[in-house]
């Protein structure tokens, strides 16, 4: 083979290869990229109980139950127009707590609650997830 | 007068990159002597000065100068001196003074000790990298000045992050800094070549060691990242897919493939053009992994929010650096002389087979990391995360595998494919046999983590195969470097495969005295004390786990920080010699229960273990090529004197 030839070869595998990987992420991204919802977003459309996705907004004041098991809690995560009752068995973050702000990794069951495999809280004064600050200017009705 | 002092210097060693640049370019244009001989003294004064300018920082943080604004936000004087050093980069434009700190003695280095190389690829080399200097110096000065006052001055600082105050975290960024600065050396090369058009072995042993240094330190800078945010997050995994963690796996997967590509460059003046892109490519990267972790653009774990318009300059840089590359090398790659060819079964077909999978994985990562700031972009909000990955990426590791292990078995230039399948044969049947085991003795594992054994334990076998006949005293080093760098990889996958398949968790709520099985542990509940540190108070849980005969404590904590308020969980670990006792301390219920997570982690300390391991294997390289490189040029030189 030719050298210049062996030039266009290599520069095909590579283009195949940048195509290849494009194509196996983008068909993957179709199926497990974990979209985030707001409780408002769900009311008449529940999401696939199969997919996991993300639940943001604030933890209702009095809704925190803790379970018989001692590590399974119950609470209510609500952006002012809708809310959703969320199942967490885990060990909560830090900064989780009444009337805070939460975003739960899971998926929703058929019955429209949520199980949450994550929690994660706001972590301090200065950092809010920016998912969770652009659904929270939607709602005014959170303002303290 | 300190901070006054440092950014003087700093503005000074800005334009000295301007004039070593503008040097660069009038001297090989007009191919002017005297002025590029006046490129390699600029560049070691530029670094000088950048040092002095790091040097300033430093002392401030040391001295808690409260009157500095990046002190007072940062920092606190009660802090331990180490954390108050550490201080100096761990904050936005503390780490930009850091990364240019790096890339002006990279320069330096450079105008001291490269004179094997064509004279003009060499400052043209030094010239490129004046202008990304220049660059970074431009983004310090103008939108990040590390040395600005505040009046009046606060009583005291805003403190540290307490997540961040952990001696691994202290020298974890600066190791990743150094791996993507390495890298950008490798691209300033690869425009130096491309410029006096002198691609070929001559070129690619220069570039070599900076190449292997950049992936030594991002393999350092990777390994203690997980491992940091293994014990630190008390999450109990090892690696998140978090943006941020991509941002170092990015450049170190094209650093990988760089690095392999520049051996058959360097060996059989072959891949010329092909290596040329990947040195673009992983600049490139290690410019994108800045732009993720300092633009603020990104929230994770370790990313606080920062000014977004500083992304805008960094996203500008990056723009410019890249496209300006990509139109160099567009411009310039036709008129570079084709390489040498090789056979479609060679040890240089294997190494494009390793640079093409490792290339996939980069692009997937790329997209996946990507994809969420496009999705947002177009007002959709998703996250993606580790079943993505999995799905994508681990099927491509395990293909890579397969190459790693067939790769060294080649010869160069040409060899024959039945040869090749009679080497691989054991580690072949080696693999089946573990795969044939681990489905009869384990019910319920993935398929992924079982193949991912079942290949390790094949690779193990193959990357030992270029010891076997040979004079094990008279093997150079860098071969020996190669081995152990492959071996941890196959060390690695079994440690990740191990704990993906075989991890055990409980999570229970525990009254004092009750105890709980996990794995092949007891863990009783003992006790809680009250613990003081120097800027901490902790609720300590007292956990005693029983294995047969041997019984150990645990002490996991809760720690409340006062300033600024925090809590955080400190995982307490117990290292077995086939795996990891996990566990955490989380509430007290109101029924006076603490709730405890714990996990039994079999195989999990070989994870970091490989990654020591690779690194080693690259430093043994390193040190290799350079001492041979060494003694070659100083024989060269005795026999030129000795022709005199």
């Amino acid at each position: 083979m030719k050298p210049k030839h062996q030039r266009f070869v290599l520069a095909g595998l590579a283009l195949l290869a940048i195509f290849g990987a494009s194509a196996l992420a983008l068909s993957a991204l179709r199926d497990e990229a974990a979209f985030f919802y707001a409780p408002a977003d769900i009311v008449g459309h529940l999401p696939d109980p199969n997919r996991s996705v993300r639940l943001g907004g604030m933890v209702k004041q009095g809704s925190v139950e803790r379970q018989g098991d001692g590590v399974t809690i119950r609470f209510v995560v609500t952006d002012g127009k809708a809310s959703v009752p969320v199942r967490f068995t885990g060990v909560t973050p830090d900064l989780f707590r009444e009337g805070s702000g939460v975003v739960a990794e899971g998926h929703f069951r058929a019955d429209g609650g949520f199980t949450a495999d994550t929690l994660l809280a706001k972590h301090d004064e200065r950092y809010m997830p920016p998912q969770m600050a652009g659904k929270m200017h939607k709602t005014e009705s959170l303002k303290p | 007068m300190i901070a006054e002092a440092g950014l003087a210097i700093l503005w000074l060693a800005a334009s000295l990159a301007l004039l070593q640049c503008a040097l660069a370019i009038t001297g090989i244009r007009f191919n002017r002597d005297d002025i590029m001989a006046a490129v390699r003294p600029v560049a070691v004064v530029q670094g000088v000065l950048t040092l002095f300018a790091m040097a300033a920082l430093i002392a401030l943080f040391a001295r808690s100068d409260m009157s500095v604004l990046l002190v007072a936000e940062n920092s606190h004087s009660m802090k331990p001196l180490l954390y108050k050093i550490a201080g100096a980069w761990g904050n936005h434009e503390g780490s930009m003074l850091l990364w240019v700190t790096i890339l002006g003695i990279s320069g330096a280095a450079i105008a001291i000790f490269e004179w094997r190389l064509d004279r003009r690829t060499v400052i043209a080399t030094l010239g490129a990298q004046g202008l990304i200097a220049l660059g970074f110096f431009a983004f310090l000065l103008l939108s990040s000045n590390p040395f600005a006052r505040i009046w009046p001055p606060p009583a005291d600082g805003r403190g540290l992050n307490p997540l961040l105050q952990d001696p691994g975290l202290a020298f974890h960024p600066p190791t990743l800094y150094f791996g993507y600065v390495g890298l950008s050396v490798a691209f300033s090369f690869a425009v130096g070549a491309l410029v006096t058009r002198e691609v070929g072995p001559a070129f690619a042993r220069a570039m070599r060691p900076w190449i292997l240094g950049a992936w030594l330190f991002l393999t350092l800078g990777i390994t203690a990242g997980s491992y940091w945010a293994y014990y630190e997050l008390g999450w109990g995994g090892w690696w998140f897919w978090d943006p941020v963690e991509n941002a170092s796996l990015m450049p170190w997967l094209a650093a990988t493939a760089l690095l392999h590509s520049v051996n058959v460059l360097a060996t059989r003046d072959g891949l010329r053009a092909w290596t040329i892109m990947l040195a673009v490519v992983a600049f490139s990267m290690s410019m994108i992994g800045t732009f993720l972790v300092r633009s603020g653009i990104l929230t994770s774990v370790h990313s606080f929010a920062v000014d977004p318009a500083r992304g805008s300059f960094l996203l500008v840089l990056l723009a410019i650096y890249i496209g300006g590359a990509l139109a160099l090398f567009a411009a310039r790659i036709g008129t570079v002389r084709q390489g040498n060819t090789f056979d479609p079964v060679s040890r240089e077909a294997g190494l494009v087979l390793n640079n093409l999978l490792l290339s996939v994985i980069l692009g997937i990562v790329l997209i996946g990391t990507l994809y969420p700031l496009v999705a947002q972009a177009m007002g959709v909000q998703l996250s993606v995360g580790k079943p993505f990955f999995d799905k994508t990426v681990g099927p491509v590791a395990l293909l890579l595998m397969i190459a790693l292990a067939a790769g060294p078995m080649l010869r160069w230039r040409r060899d024959d494919a039945r040869l090749l399948m009679r080497r691989m044969a054991l580690p072949a049947g080696a693999a089946l046999a573990t795969l044939t085991a681990l489905l009869f003795l384990t019910a319920g594992a993935g398929a992924l983590p079982l193949t991912g054994l079942a290949l390790a334990a094949g690779l193990a076998l193959a990357s030992v195969a270029p010891l076997w006949g040979r004079n094990l005293r008279r093997m150079p080093l860098f071969t020996w470097g190669m081995v152990i760098a492959h071996l941890g990889v196959a060390v690695a996958v079994t440690g990740m495969a191990s704990e993906a398949a075989f991890t055990r968790e409980r999570l229970v709520a525990l009254r004092l005295g009750q105890s709980v099985d996990v794995g092949p542990y007891r863990v009783a509940f003992t006790g809680v004390k009250p613990q003081v540190g120097k800027n901490w108070s902790a609720i300590g849980g007292v956990l005693t786990a029983r294995r047969g005969g041997g019984t150990a404590v645990l002490n996991p904590q809760r720690r409340y920080f006062s300033d600024p308020v925090t809590t955080t969980n400190e995982s307490a670990i117990l290292t077995a010699f086939d795996g990891q006792l996990y566990t955490v301390l989380g509430e007290r219920n109101a029924d006076g229960r603490w709730q405890l997570r714990l996990w039994w982690k079999p195989l999990v300390t070989l994870i970091w273990l490989g990654g020591g391991m690779i690194a080693l294997g690259g430093l043994l390289s390193l040190i290799g090529r350079v001492t041979r490189e060494w003694r070659t040029e100083r024989r060269r030189r005795r026999v030129a004197a000795g022709m005199i």
